[in-house]
Protein backbone atom coordinates (compact mmCIF):
# COMPACT_ATOMS: atom_id res chain seq x y z
CA UNK A 1 0.00 0.00 0.00
CA UNK A 2 1.33 3.28 -1.06
CA UNK A 3 1.25 6.03 1.47
CA UNK A 4 -1.91 7.75 1.64
CA UNK A 5 -1.53 12.15 0.54
CA UNK A 6 -2.53 14.35 2.75
CA UNK A 7 -5.89 15.20 2.48
CA UNK A 8 -8.13 17.35 4.74
CA UNK A 9 -11.42 16.46 5.13
CA UNK A 10 -12.75 15.57 1.21
CA UNK A 11 -16.86 15.29 1.06
CA UNK A 12 -18.80 13.52 -1.15
CA UNK A 13 -22.31 12.98 -1.51
CA UNK A 14 -23.80 9.91 -3.63
CA UNK A 15 -27.54 11.06 -3.46
CA UNK A 16 -30.89 9.91 -5.77
CA UNK A 17 -33.71 7.67 -5.47
CA UNK A 18 -34.12 4.41 -2.70
CA UNK A 19 -33.03 1.35 -5.06
CA UNK A 20 -30.05 3.05 -7.04
CA UNK A 21 -27.88 1.17 -4.75
CA UNK A 22 -26.49 4.04 -2.99
CA UNK A 23 -25.56 3.12 0.37
CA UNK A 24 -24.03 0.36 -1.79
CA UNK A 25 -21.82 2.27 -3.68
CA UNK A 26 -20.59 4.76 -0.48
CA UNK A 27 -20.02 0.79 1.28
CA UNK A 28 -18.21 0.03 -2.02
CA UNK A 29 -16.32 3.42 -2.22
CA UNK A 30 -15.44 4.11 1.43
CA UNK A 31 -13.87 0.43 1.58
CA UNK A 32 -11.64 0.55 -1.19
CA UNK A 33 -10.44 4.38 0.23
CA UNK A 34 -9.86 3.17 3.78
CA UNK A 35 -8.86 -0.76 3.14
CA UNK A 36 -7.35 -0.38 -0.28
CA UNK A 37 -5.64 3.16 0.05
CA UNK A 38 -5.21 3.69 3.81
CA UNK A 39 -7.44 6.44 3.89
CA UNK A 40 -9.69 7.69 6.88
CA UNK A 41 -13.06 7.23 5.89
CA UNK A 42 -16.32 7.74 7.52
CA UNK A 43 -19.41 6.73 5.50
CA UNK A 44 -23.09 7.85 6.59
CA UNK A 45 -26.43 7.57 5.13
CA UNK A 46 -29.91 8.95 5.61
CA UNK A 47 -32.74 6.77 3.67
CA UNK A 48 -36.70 6.88 4.39
CA UNK A 49 -38.67 4.13 5.54
CA UNK A 50 -39.42 3.02 2.19
CA UNK A 51 -37.85 0.08 0.50
CA UNK A 52 -37.76 1.68 -3.46
CA UNK A 53 -38.34 5.06 -4.13
CA UNK A 54 -37.82 7.83 -1.45
CA UNK A 55 -34.61 9.83 -1.66
CA UNK A 56 -31.79 8.11 -0.35
CA UNK A 57 -28.34 9.45 0.49
CA UNK A 58 -24.76 8.17 1.22
CA UNK A 59 -22.36 10.46 2.56
CA UNK A 60 -17.89 9.80 1.93
CA UNK A 61 -15.69 11.58 4.11
CA UNK A 62 -11.86 10.96 3.30
CA UNK A 63 -8.94 12.58 5.00
CA UNK A 64 -5.81 11.69 6.00
CA UNK A 65 -6.27 12.49 9.34
CA UNK A 66 -8.79 11.04 11.68
CA UNK A 67 -12.25 12.46 11.19
CA UNK A 68 -14.40 13.28 14.38
CA UNK A 69 -17.41 14.84 12.58
CA UNK A 70 -18.69 11.69 10.08
CA UNK A 71 -21.53 13.48 7.95
CA UNK A 72 -20.67 16.62 5.66
CA UNK A 73 -21.22 20.12 5.97
CA UNK A 74 -19.59 21.25 2.76
CA UNK A 75 -19.48 19.35 -0.13
CA UNK A 76 -16.32 18.52 -2.52
CA UNK A 77 -18.38 16.25 -5.05
CA UNK A 78 -22.04 16.17 -5.41
CA UNK A 79 -23.34 12.76 -7.16
CA UNK A 80 -26.51 13.32 -8.02
CA UNK A 81 -28.90 10.62 -9.60
CA UNK A 82 -32.30 12.28 -9.14
CA UNK A 83 -33.21 15.90 -9.88
CA UNK A 84 -34.56 16.14 -6.47
CA UNK A 85 -31.28 15.20 -5.10
CA UNK A 86 -29.84 17.71 -7.42
CA UNK A 87 -31.93 20.54 -6.51
CA UNK A 88 -32.08 19.83 -2.78
CA UNK A 89 -27.78 19.17 -2.25
CA UNK A 90 -26.92 21.63 -4.65
CA UNK A 91 -26.50 24.53 -2.59
CA UNK A 92 -24.63 22.34 -0.74
CA UNK A 93 -21.79 22.18 -2.68
CA UNK A 94 -18.57 24.41 -1.94
CA UNK A 95 -17.60 26.88 -4.86
CA UNK A 96 -14.87 24.94 -5.76
CA UNK A 97 -17.09 21.88 -5.85
CA UNK A 98 -18.12 19.54 -8.44
CA UNK A 99 -21.57 18.05 -9.94
CA UNK A 100 -21.68 14.61 -11.56
CA UNK A 101 -25.04 13.67 -12.76
CA UNK A 102 -26.73 11.50 -14.34
CA UNK A 103 -27.94 12.92 -17.65
CA UNK A 104 -30.73 10.64 -18.31
CA UNK A 105 -32.83 11.30 -15.23
CA UNK A 106 -31.22 15.19 -14.27
CA UNK A 107 -32.44 17.18 -17.70
CA UNK A 108 -32.07 20.46 -16.16
CA UNK A 109 -29.20 20.97 -13.36
CA UNK A 110 -29.34 24.19 -11.74
CA UNK A 111 -26.03 25.06 -12.92
CA UNK A 112 -24.48 25.31 -16.43
CA UNK A 113 -20.96 23.84 -14.63
CA UNK A 114 -21.44 20.30 -14.40
CA UNK A 115 -20.43 16.84 -15.73
CA UNK A 116 -22.73 14.37 -16.54
CA UNK A 117 -23.18 11.10 -18.46
CA UNK A 118 -26.05 8.58 -18.96
CA UNK A 119 -25.54 6.28 -16.17
CA UNK A 120 -28.86 4.98 -16.08
CA UNK A 121 -28.91 5.05 -20.27
CA UNK A 122 -26.18 2.95 -20.12
CA UNK A 123 -26.54 0.74 -17.66
CA UNK A 124 -29.82 -0.56 -19.49
CA UNK A 125 -27.99 -0.95 -22.87
CA UNK A 126 -23.98 -1.29 -22.92
CA UNK A 127 -24.04 -3.49 -19.73
CA UNK A 128 -27.99 -4.64 -19.97
CA UNK A 129 -28.79 -4.28 -16.37
CA UNK A 130 -29.79 -1.19 -15.06
CA UNK A 131 -28.63 -1.99 -11.13
CA UNK A 132 -25.31 -1.84 -12.15
CA UNK A 133 -25.85 1.79 -11.81
CA UNK A 134 -23.85 2.45 -8.81
CA UNK A 135 -20.92 0.75 -9.77
CA UNK A 136 -20.54 2.75 -12.94
CA UNK A 137 -20.91 5.56 -11.02
CA UNK A 138 -18.03 4.19 -8.68
CA UNK A 139 -16.11 4.07 -12.54
CA UNK A 140 -16.69 7.80 -13.04
CA UNK A 141 -16.06 8.88 -9.43
CA UNK A 142 -12.81 7.00 -9.18
CA UNK A 143 -11.46 8.95 -12.32
CA UNK A 144 -12.62 12.28 -10.72
CA UNK A 145 -11.03 11.82 -7.40
CA UNK A 146 -6.97 12.68 -7.87
CA UNK A 147 -6.02 10.43 -4.77
CA UNK A 148 -8.04 7.32 -5.62
CA UNK A 149 -6.07 4.35 -7.72
CA UNK A 150 -8.22 2.68 -10.20
CA UNK A 151 -6.37 -0.91 -9.58
CA UNK A 152 -6.93 -0.33 -6.31
CA UNK A 153 -10.52 0.71 -6.44
CA UNK A 154 -11.42 -2.16 -8.61
CA UNK A 155 -9.50 -4.74 -6.81
CA UNK A 156 -11.41 -3.71 -3.89
CA UNK A 157 -14.89 -3.66 -5.72
CA UNK A 158 -14.54 -7.46 -6.78
CA UNK A 159 -13.25 -8.56 -3.42
CA UNK A 160 -16.66 -7.17 -1.95
CA UNK A 161 -19.01 -8.72 -4.28
CA UNK A 162 -20.75 -11.97 -4.32
CA UNK A 163 -19.23 -14.14 -7.54
CA UNK A 164 -22.42 -14.16 -9.34
CA UNK A 165 -22.84 -10.13 -9.80
CA UNK A 166 -18.86 -9.49 -9.59
CA UNK A 167 -18.34 -9.74 -13.40
CA UNK A 168 -21.16 -7.35 -14.81
CA UNK A 169 -20.53 -5.10 -11.91
CA UNK A 170 -16.20 -4.98 -12.85
CA UNK A 171 -17.55 -4.28 -16.67
CA UNK A 172 -20.11 -1.67 -15.83
CA UNK A 173 -17.04 0.05 -13.31
CA UNK A 174 -14.64 -0.01 -16.09
CA UNK A 175 -17.54 1.60 -18.53
CA UNK A 176 -17.61 4.14 -16.01
CA UNK A 177 -13.95 4.75 -15.41
CA UNK A 178 -13.07 4.54 -19.58
CA UNK A 179 -16.21 7.08 -20.49
CA UNK A 180 -15.34 9.58 -17.62
CA UNK A 181 -12.06 9.84 -19.12
CA UNK A 182 -13.06 9.95 -22.74
CA UNK A 183 -15.67 13.05 -21.86
CA UNK A 184 -14.44 14.71 -18.57
CA UNK A 185 -11.16 15.05 -19.69
CA UNK A 186 -7.45 14.47 -16.93
CA UNK A 187 -8.42 14.47 -13.05
CA UNK A 188 -6.23 17.56 -12.33
CA UNK A 189 -7.44 19.42 -15.13
CA UNK A 190 -11.19 19.59 -13.89
CA UNK A 191 -10.06 20.38 -10.26
CA UNK A 192 -8.16 23.43 -11.73
CA UNK A 193 -11.16 24.42 -13.36
CA UNK A 194 -13.46 24.21 -10.45
CA UNK A 195 -10.81 25.91 -8.12
CA UNK A 196 -10.98 28.61 -11.29
CA UNK A 197 -14.16 29.05 -11.42
CA UNK A 198 -14.93 28.83 -7.80
CA UNK A 199 -12.13 31.61 -7.49
CA UNK A 200 -14.35 33.93 -10.08
CA UNK A 201 -17.56 32.68 -9.07
CA UNK A 202 -18.19 35.33 -6.35
CA UNK A 203 -17.65 38.12 -8.53
CA UNK A 204 -20.96 36.61 -10.55
CA UNK A 205 -23.04 37.11 -7.56
CA UNK A 206 -25.69 39.91 -7.95
CA UNK A 207 -27.13 41.43 -4.73
CA UNK B 1 15.02 -24.03 23.02
CA UNK B 2 13.27 -21.31 21.01
CA UNK B 3 10.16 -19.97 22.21
CA UNK B 4 7.91 -19.12 19.53
CA UNK B 5 6.06 -16.05 19.49
CA UNK B 6 2.44 -15.96 18.73
CA UNK B 7 1.52 -13.95 15.84
CA UNK B 8 -1.13 -11.40 16.75
CA UNK B 9 -4.24 -11.81 14.44
CA UNK B 10 -5.54 -8.68 14.17
CA UNK B 11 -8.54 -8.04 11.21
CA UNK B 12 -8.62 -4.65 9.64
CA UNK B 13 -12.93 -4.12 9.07
CA UNK B 14 -14.79 -1.47 7.27
CA UNK B 15 -18.07 -1.71 9.32
CA UNK B 16 -20.85 -0.06 10.75
CA UNK B 17 -21.20 0.79 14.00
CA UNK B 18 -23.98 -2.52 14.22
CA UNK B 19 -21.54 -4.76 12.78
CA UNK B 20 -18.55 -3.49 15.17
CA UNK B 21 -21.18 -4.49 18.23
CA UNK B 22 -21.17 -7.81 17.09
CA UNK B 23 -17.71 -8.37 17.07
CA UNK B 24 -17.51 -6.92 20.55
CA UNK B 25 -19.66 -9.11 21.93
CA UNK B 26 -18.24 -12.22 20.19
CA UNK B 27 -14.56 -10.86 21.20
CA UNK B 28 -16.03 -10.87 24.83
CA UNK B 29 -17.78 -14.56 24.66
CA UNK B 30 -20.78 -13.63 23.74
CA UNK B 31 -22.69 -17.46 22.97
CA UNK B 32 -25.97 -16.38 23.39
CA UNK B 33 -28.12 -13.78 21.94
CA UNK B 34 -31.92 -13.16 21.56
CA UNK B 35 -33.84 -10.92 19.89
CA UNK B 36 -36.15 -8.73 17.74
CA UNK B 37 -35.13 -7.21 14.58
CA UNK B 38 -35.85 -3.17 14.68
CA UNK B 39 -34.18 -0.46 12.77
CA UNK B 40 -31.56 0.91 13.36
CA UNK B 41 -30.48 -2.06 14.95
CA UNK B 42 -30.89 -4.65 12.85
CA UNK B 43 -27.53 -4.99 11.56
CA UNK B 44 -26.24 -6.38 15.23
CA UNK B 45 -28.88 -9.33 14.89
CA UNK B 46 -28.31 -9.88 11.59
CA UNK B 47 -24.51 -10.52 12.24
CA UNK B 48 -25.21 -12.06 15.27
CA UNK B 49 -27.65 -14.37 13.11
CA UNK B 50 -24.35 -15.26 10.42
CA UNK B 51 -21.56 -15.87 13.24
CA UNK B 52 -23.32 -17.23 16.21
CA UNK B 53 -24.22 -21.22 14.49
CA UNK B 54 -20.15 -21.43 13.55
CA UNK B 55 -18.94 -21.14 17.50
CA UNK B 56 -19.40 -24.07 19.50
CA UNK B 57 -22.49 -24.00 21.37
CA UNK B 58 -23.51 -20.40 20.27
CA UNK B 59 -27.12 -20.13 20.07
CA UNK B 60 -29.07 -17.29 18.00
CA UNK B 61 -33.23 -17.09 18.95
CA UNK B 62 -35.43 -14.81 17.40
CA UNK B 63 -38.34 -14.19 19.69
CA UNK B 64 -41.80 -13.49 18.81
CA UNK B 65 -41.45 -9.77 20.48
CA UNK B 66 -38.72 -7.88 23.03
CA UNK B 67 -40.18 -9.21 25.91
CA UNK B 68 -39.94 -12.51 25.47
CA UNK B 69 -36.01 -11.88 23.81
CA UNK B 70 -35.55 -10.47 27.00
CA UNK B 71 -36.65 -12.93 28.86
CA UNK B 72 -34.89 -15.64 26.79
CA UNK B 73 -31.30 -12.93 27.40
CA UNK B 74 -31.90 -13.69 31.73
CA UNK B 75 -33.08 -17.41 30.93
CA UNK B 76 -29.19 -18.10 28.72
CA UNK B 77 -27.54 -15.80 31.27
CA UNK B 78 -28.92 -17.73 34.51
CA UNK B 79 -27.47 -20.78 32.53
CA UNK B 80 -24.02 -19.20 32.46
CA UNK B 81 -24.02 -17.82 29.20
CA UNK B 82 -23.01 -14.12 27.94
CA UNK B 83 -26.12 -13.11 26.39
CA UNK B 84 -26.91 -9.72 24.68
CA UNK B 85 -29.63 -8.36 22.98
CA UNK B 86 -30.20 -5.48 20.97
CA UNK B 87 -33.10 -3.54 20.24
CA UNK B 88 -34.62 0.30 19.65
CA UNK B 89 -36.79 2.85 21.52
CA UNK B 90 -40.24 0.86 20.84
CA UNK B 91 -38.48 -2.70 21.94
CA UNK B 92 -36.42 -0.96 24.43
CA UNK B 93 -39.89 0.34 26.27
CA UNK B 94 -41.05 -3.46 26.07
CA UNK B 95 -37.96 -4.64 27.97
CA UNK B 96 -37.96 -3.00 30.51
CA UNK B 97 -40.12 -5.16 33.30
CA UNK B 98 -37.66 -8.15 32.17
CA UNK B 99 -34.47 -5.47 32.86
CA UNK B 100 -35.40 -4.79 36.96
CA UNK B 101 -36.32 -8.58 36.74
CA UNK B 102 -32.94 -8.81 35.53
CA UNK B 103 -31.79 -6.18 38.45
CA UNK B 104 -33.26 -8.16 41.29
CA UNK B 105 -32.10 -11.82 39.95
CA UNK B 106 -28.75 -10.23 39.14
CA UNK B 107 -28.20 -11.80 35.89
CA UNK B 108 -25.22 -10.29 33.88
CA UNK B 109 -26.43 -9.29 30.54
CA UNK B 110 -25.81 -6.65 28.19
CA UNK B 111 -28.32 -5.13 26.29
CA UNK B 112 -28.19 -2.36 23.43
CA UNK B 113 -30.49 0.00 22.49
CA UNK B 114 -29.69 2.17 19.35
CA UNK B 115 -31.64 5.37 19.27
CA UNK B 116 -33.97 6.41 17.08
CA UNK B 117 -36.46 9.56 17.14
CA UNK B 118 -39.45 9.02 19.39
CA UNK B 119 -42.04 8.89 21.55
CA UNK B 120 -43.31 5.57 20.44
CA UNK B 121 -42.72 4.07 16.44
CA UNK B 122 -41.26 7.73 15.97
CA UNK B 123 -38.48 8.51 13.29
CA UNK B 124 -37.53 4.88 12.61
CA UNK B 125 -34.58 5.92 10.05
CA UNK B 126 -33.36 8.92 11.95
CA UNK B 127 -31.00 9.66 15.36
CA UNK B 128 -31.94 10.74 18.88
CA UNK B 129 -30.68 10.80 22.25
CA UNK B 130 -34.19 10.47 24.27
CA UNK B 131 -34.12 6.99 26.02
CA UNK B 132 -31.38 8.51 28.40
CA UNK B 133 -32.90 9.03 31.42
CA UNK B 134 -35.48 5.80 30.43
CA UNK B 135 -32.39 3.37 30.20
CA UNK B 136 -31.77 4.80 33.82
CA UNK B 137 -34.77 4.84 35.24
CA UNK B 138 -37.08 2.21 32.66
CA UNK B 139 -38.04 -0.20 34.84
CA UNK B 140 -39.69 -0.05 38.30
CA UNK B 141 -37.72 -0.16 41.62
CA UNK B 142 -35.09 1.53 42.94
CA UNK B 143 -32.06 0.05 41.54
CA UNK B 144 -28.54 1.12 40.03
CA UNK B 145 -27.62 0.08 36.50
CA UNK B 146 -24.53 0.88 34.04
CA UNK B 147 -25.32 2.71 30.96
CA UNK B 148 -22.66 3.14 28.41
CA UNK B 149 -22.03 4.83 24.88
CA UNK B 150 -20.05 5.28 22.28
CA UNK B 151 -18.94 7.89 19.97
CA UNK B 152 -17.33 5.95 16.96
CA UNK B 153 -17.18 2.61 14.83
CA UNK B 154 -13.87 1.53 17.12
CA UNK B 155 -15.41 1.86 20.47
CA UNK B 156 -18.81 0.36 19.77
CA UNK B 157 -16.53 -2.50 19.49
CA UNK B 158 -14.66 -1.66 22.69
CA UNK B 159 -17.39 -0.25 24.77
CA UNK B 160 -19.49 -4.05 24.29
CA UNK B 161 -16.13 -5.62 25.37
CA UNK B 162 -17.07 -2.79 28.48
CA UNK B 163 -20.34 -3.96 28.75
CA UNK B 164 -19.89 -7.41 29.60
CA UNK B 165 -16.69 -7.27 31.68
CA UNK B 166 -19.21 -4.83 33.79
CA UNK B 167 -21.83 -7.11 33.47
CA UNK B 168 -19.79 -10.07 34.71
CA UNK B 169 -17.91 -8.51 37.13
CA UNK B 170 -20.62 -6.40 38.84
CA UNK B 171 -23.47 -9.08 37.95
CA UNK B 172 -25.68 -6.52 36.68
CA UNK B 173 -27.39 -5.45 33.35
CA UNK B 174 -25.76 -3.22 31.21
CA UNK B 175 -26.76 -0.86 29.03
CA UNK B 176 -25.48 0.14 25.73
CA UNK B 177 -26.90 3.30 23.91
CA UNK B 178 -26.26 3.95 20.54
CA UNK B 179 -27.60 6.26 18.45
CA UNK B 180 -28.60 5.51 14.61
CA UNK B 181 -25.78 7.82 13.32
CA UNK B 182 -22.91 5.77 15.21
CA UNK B 183 -24.67 2.49 14.51
CA UNK B 184 -24.94 3.50 10.87
CA UNK B 185 -21.78 4.73 10.52
CA UNK B 186 -18.97 2.35 8.65
CA UNK B 187 -15.31 3.22 9.37
CA UNK B 188 -12.23 1.38 9.51
CA UNK B 189 -11.68 -0.66 12.40
CA UNK B 190 -9.16 -3.21 13.56
CA UNK B 191 -10.77 -6.11 15.40
CA UNK B 192 -8.12 -7.03 17.86
CA UNK B 193 -6.70 -10.39 18.64
CA UNK B 194 -8.55 -12.19 21.33
CA UNK B 195 -5.61 -12.46 23.02
CA UNK B 196 -4.93 -8.96 23.46
CA UNK B 197 -7.82 -8.10 24.95
CA UNK B 198 -8.56 -8.72 29.25
CA UNK B 199 -12.67 -10.30 28.91
CA UNK B 200 -13.50 -10.71 32.42
CA UNK B 201 -15.91 -14.05 33.32
CA UNK B 202 -18.56 -13.95 36.56
CA UNK B 203 -16.97 -15.60 39.42
CA UNK B 204 -18.75 -19.23 40.20
CA UNK B 205 -18.77 -21.04 43.28
CA UNK B 206 -15.55 -22.54 44.97
CA UNK B 207 -17.22 -24.08 47.95
CA UNK B 208 -19.11 -27.43 47.53
CA UNK B 209 -22.92 -27.68 46.29
CA UNK B 210 -24.03 -28.02 50.36
CA UNK B 211 -22.57 -24.59 51.16
CA UNK B 212 -23.85 -22.57 48.77
CA UNK B 213 -25.68 -19.92 49.44
CA UNK B 214 -26.57 -18.26 45.94
CA UNK B 215 -27.14 -14.46 47.23
CA UNK B 216 -24.46 -14.10 49.73
CA UNK B 217 -22.89 -11.27 50.66
CA UNK B 218 -19.14 -10.71 49.70
CA UNK B 219 -16.54 -7.82 49.89
CA UNK B 220 -17.38 -6.87 46.58
CA UNK B 221 -21.24 -7.13 47.29
CA UNK B 222 -21.11 -9.48 44.46
CA UNK B 223 -22.51 -13.35 45.26
CA UNK B 224 -20.91 -15.79 43.30
CA UNK B 225 -22.98 -17.56 40.20
CA UNK B 226 -23.30 -20.72 39.97
CA UNK B 227 -24.94 -22.00 36.12
CA UNK B 228 -28.23 -23.43 36.35
CA UNK B 229 -27.82 -27.18 36.09
CA UNK B 230 -24.23 -27.51 37.33
CA UNK B 231 -25.28 -28.97 40.79
CA UNK B 232 -25.90 -26.23 42.94
CA UNK B 233 -29.33 -25.50 44.36
CA UNK B 234 -30.17 -22.02 42.82
CA UNK B 235 -33.41 -20.56 43.35
CA UNK B 236 -34.63 -17.33 41.21
CA UNK B 237 -37.68 -15.04 41.91
CA UNK B 238 -38.44 -11.54 41.33
CA UNK B 239 -39.18 -10.93 45.05
CA UNK B 240 -37.20 -9.41 47.05
CA UNK B 241 -34.93 -12.80 48.54
CA UNK B 242 -33.07 -13.98 51.17
CA UNK B 243 -29.05 -14.92 50.68
CA UNK B 244 -30.69 -18.22 49.65
CA UNK B 245 -33.05 -17.06 47.19
CA UNK B 246 -35.99 -17.46 48.69
CA UNK B 247 -38.82 -14.64 49.47
CA UNK B 248 -38.71 -12.56 51.96
CA UNK B 249 -39.99 -9.95 53.77
CA UNK B 250 -38.22 -9.39 56.83
CA UNK B 251 -37.02 -5.70 57.17
CA UNK B 252 -33.24 -6.62 58.27
CA UNK B 253 -32.64 -8.82 55.16
CA UNK B 254 -34.64 -7.00 52.48
CA UNK B 255 -32.34 -3.70 53.87
CA UNK B 256 -29.62 -6.19 53.44
CA UNK B 257 -30.67 -6.91 49.83
CA UNK B 258 -31.15 -3.59 48.80
CA UNK B 259 -28.09 -2.05 50.20
CA UNK B 260 -25.57 -5.00 48.81
CA UNK B 261 -27.74 -4.44 45.06
CA UNK B 262 -26.33 -0.92 45.58
CA UNK B 263 -22.88 -1.32 47.20
CA UNK B 264 -21.90 -3.64 44.27
CA UNK B 265 -22.27 -0.68 42.25
CA UNK B 266 -21.39 2.64 44.32
CA UNK B 267 -18.32 0.92 45.27
CA UNK B 268 -16.75 0.55 42.37
CA UNK B 269 -17.60 4.50 40.58
CA UNK B 270 -13.78 5.17 40.41
CA UNK B 271 -13.66 1.90 37.65
CA UNK B 272 -17.32 2.41 36.08
CA UNK B 273 -17.23 5.98 35.67
CA UNK B 274 -15.50 6.38 31.90
CA UNK B 275 -14.74 9.71 30.18
CA UNK B 276 -12.32 10.86 27.62
CA UNK B 277 -10.93 14.91 27.92
CA UNK B 278 -9.60 16.66 24.72
CA UNK B 279 -8.32 19.88 25.24
CA UNK B 280 -9.80 20.79 28.68
CA UNK B 281 -6.25 21.65 30.81
CA UNK B 282 -6.89 25.37 29.84
CA UNK B 283 -10.24 25.18 28.85
CA UNK B 284 -12.93 27.79 28.96
CA UNK B 285 -15.65 26.64 27.70
CA UNK B 286 -16.30 23.44 27.77
CA UNK B 287 -18.49 21.26 26.27
CA UNK B 288 -20.35 17.87 27.49
CA UNK B 289 -21.54 15.50 24.42
CA UNK B 290 -21.76 11.84 24.17
CA UNK B 291 -22.63 9.38 21.21
CA UNK B 292 -22.50 10.76 17.87
CA UNK B 293 -23.16 14.33 18.99
CA UNK B 294 -19.49 14.33 20.56
CA UNK B 295 -18.10 13.83 17.22
CA UNK B 296 -19.74 16.77 16.23
CA UNK B 297 -18.40 18.48 19.16
CA UNK B 298 -14.67 17.36 18.90
CA UNK B 299 -14.70 19.60 15.37
CA UNK B 300 -16.37 22.35 16.92
CA UNK B 301 -13.76 22.25 19.49
CA UNK B 302 -10.96 22.40 16.81
CA UNK B 303 -12.72 25.43 15.15
CA UNK B 304 -12.69 26.95 18.25
CA UNK B 305 -9.45 26.68 18.99
CA UNK B 306 -7.81 28.15 15.71
CA UNK B 307 -10.48 31.05 16.31
CA UNK B 308 -8.52 31.04 19.60
CA UNK B 309 -11.69 30.23 21.87
CA UNK B 310 -9.83 28.22 24.84
CA UNK B 311 -12.68 25.46 24.36
CA UNK B 312 -12.51 21.46 25.28
CA UNK B 313 -14.37 18.44 25.30
CA UNK B 314 -15.62 15.87 27.77
CA UNK B 315 -17.07 12.91 26.78
CA UNK B 316 -18.52 10.45 28.59
CA UNK B 317 -18.48 6.85 27.63
CA UNK B 318 -20.26 6.09 31.04
CA UNK B 319 -24.15 7.83 30.91
CA UNK B 320 -24.92 6.15 35.04
CA UNK B 321 -23.79 6.18 37.46
CA UNK B 322 -22.95 9.77 35.86
CA UNK B 323 -19.43 10.37 36.34
CA UNK B 324 -19.64 13.27 38.57
CA UNK B 325 -16.07 14.02 39.27
CA UNK B 326 -15.26 14.74 35.70
CA UNK B 327 -17.81 17.34 35.33
CA UNK B 328 -17.81 18.13 38.86
CA UNK B 329 -14.71 19.35 38.03
CA UNK B 330 -15.04 21.33 34.51
CA UNK B 331 -18.11 23.34 36.49
CA UNK B 332 -15.34 24.72 39.54
CA UNK B 333 -12.91 25.71 35.84
CA UNK B 334 -14.93 26.82 32.94
CA UNK B 335 -17.42 29.76 32.57
CA UNK B 336 -19.84 27.97 30.31
CA UNK B 337 -20.79 24.30 29.84
CA UNK B 338 -22.20 23.42 26.72
CA UNK B 339 -24.35 20.44 26.73
CA UNK B 340 -25.46 19.48 23.17
CA UNK B 341 -27.53 15.97 23.12
CA UNK B 342 -30.36 15.45 20.86
CA UNK B 343 -33.15 15.35 23.39
CA UNK B 344 -35.15 18.60 25.10
CA UNK B 345 -32.74 17.84 28.15
CA UNK B 346 -31.97 14.63 29.50
CA UNK B 347 -28.29 14.78 30.07
CA UNK B 348 -28.10 18.27 31.09
CA UNK B 349 -30.54 17.69 33.42
CA UNK B 350 -27.54 15.87 35.67
CA UNK B 351 -24.48 18.47 34.68
CA UNK B 352 -27.01 20.74 36.07
CA UNK B 353 -27.45 18.69 39.25
CA UNK B 354 -23.81 18.53 39.61
CA UNK B 355 -23.10 22.06 38.75
CA UNK B 356 -25.28 23.32 41.28
CA UNK B 357 -25.72 27.02 39.95
CA UNK B 358 -21.71 27.27 40.05
CA UNK B 359 -21.16 28.22 36.31
CA UNK B 360 -23.33 28.24 33.28
CA UNK B 361 -24.79 25.41 31.40
CA UNK B 362 -26.20 26.27 28.05
CA UNK B 363 -27.91 23.39 26.62
CA UNK B 364 -28.28 22.74 22.62
CA UNK B 365 -31.35 20.80 22.10
CA UNK B 366 -32.45 18.83 18.76
CA UNK B 367 -35.68 16.87 18.65
CA UNK B 368 -35.57 16.91 14.50
CA UNK B 369 -34.05 13.37 13.87
CA UNK B 370 -31.38 15.15 12.84
CA UNK B 371 -26.99 15.18 14.39
CA UNK B 372 -26.61 18.36 16.34
CA UNK B 373 -23.76 19.75 13.64
CA UNK B 374 -20.62 21.20 14.43
CA UNK B 375 -21.55 24.65 13.47
CA UNK B 376 -24.41 24.74 16.20
CA UNK B 377 -22.18 23.87 18.73
CA UNK B 378 -19.35 26.24 17.72
CA UNK B 379 -21.96 29.43 17.59
CA UNK B 380 -22.48 28.18 21.31
CA UNK B 381 -19.00 28.02 22.76
CA UNK B 382 -17.59 31.69 20.63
Amino acid sequence: MKAPQPIDRFEIRLSGLGGQGLITLGRLLGSALALGHGYYVTQTQSYGPEARGGSSRADVVVSSRPISYPKTESLDLLVALSPEACNSYYRLLKKTGLLLVDTTLVKHAPTNVYLGLPFTQMAKEQIGNPMTINTMVMGAVTHLLPFADARVMRKSLEANLPAKIREVNAKAFALGLKQAQRHFGDAGGIWAAAEENGAHSEDDIIV
Amino acid sequence: MAVQRKKRKRRELFALGNEAVAEGALLAGCSFYAGYPITPSTEIMEVMANRLPLIEDGVFIQMEDEIASMGATIGASLAGRKAMTATSGPGFALMQEHIGYACMVEAPLVVVNVMRGGPSTGLPTSPAQADVQMARWGTHGDHPIIVLSASDVQECLEMTVTAFNFAEKYRTPVILLLDEVTAHTREKITVPDPDEVEILSRVTPTVPPEWFKPYADTARGVPAMAPIGSGYRTHVTGLTHDVMGYPTQRPDEVKDAMLRLFRKIDQYYGDIQMSDEYMLDDAEVAVVAYGSVARSAHLAVEQARERGAKAGLLTLKTLFPFPRPAVEKLTHRCHTVVVPEMNMGQMSREVKRVNNGRTKVRTINRVDGQIITPSEILKAIL
